[in-house]
């Protein structure tokens, strides 16, 4: 968690990032870029699909569908979050010559949409919608 | 550009000299390039379904509002991947700048944050 503050002031002390260290290749550093948009166009997915569950699925009974749709947006903020974060750690690990920072975040990811899955299929095998 | 001198030697293939100087063999800002174009079509899509998602009803000057707020966002995220794409039209191109790594998060978060409040 404290990793995290020292981390969130770097965002926004952007040059403090490149006083540390040399700059690496730029090409490792456009793979870390990918890499972060890879995420971004991941957490904008799941930010989309919350809006899709809300506006999509009206037969879904309210507290299931908001559920739903809170879960994903939720998901894809802390999706974009973790992205810059991750995206900084390792711009900074490259600049110090460190290895790559590794991440539990991807195998919550999935859990977290495989829980969502599942209880889309429990929806639908239970008729939990507000016509039969 | 203090990294072009290590960037070069490791690229070696890079350098086939003149003021045509070759290009990655990788394509790295190609393909980076690429990738903006693609997260730019994913944010257009999310900012499409949240403009429907505000302009549902009668046209009140909440939902007029919440459409122009999301308009913006669309925009920022639009500019800044157009600065970020003409920046990498040269051979080497400097790594992102975080304060444009903050901006599309924050883009983002601001897409979230609005579907929360308009959802809820």
């Amino acid at each position: 968690m404290i990793d995290f503050v020292k981390d969130a002031r770097l965002w926004f002390a952007p040059q403090r990032v490149r006083d540390e260290g040399e700059t690496p290749d730029y090409r490792f550093s456009l793979a870390n870029e990918r890499t972060f948009l890879a995420w971004i166009r991941t957490a904008l997915a799941l930010v989309g699909g919350g809006f899709a569950v809300d506006q999509f699925l009206p037969d879904l009974r309210w507290g299931v569908r908001i559920g739903m749709a809170v879960a994903l947006l939720l998901v894809g903020m802390a999706c974009a979050l973790r992205a810059v974060n991750h995206w900084v750690r390792c711009e900074r690990a490259m600049r110090r010559g460190e290895d790559l920072p590794v991440s539990r975040f991807p195998v919550l990811l999935s859990l977290g949409v495989g829980l969502v899955a599942v209880a889309m299929i429990l929806v639908v095998l239970m008729g939990w919608t507000k016509s039969p | 550009m203090s990294g072009v001198g290590r960037a070069a030697g490791a690229g070696g293939a890079a350098r086939a000299g003149g003021a045509a100087e070759g290009r990655d063999p990788g394509l790295q800002p190609e393909r980076t390039r690429l990738a903006w174009r693609r997260t730019t079509l994913t944010c257009t899509v999310t900012a499409v379904l949240a403009m429907r998602q505000a302009l549902r009803g009668t046209g009140s000057a909440v939902e007029i509002t919440g459409t122009a707020v999301t308009a913006l966002v669309w925009l920022v995220f639009t500019g800044l991947a157009h600065r970020r794409i003409r920046e990498l039209a040269t051979v080497r191109p400097a790594g992102l700048a975080p304060r444009a790594a903050l901006a599309a998060t924050l883009c983002t978060v601001a897409l979230a944050v609005f579907a929360l409040a308009v959802i809820i």
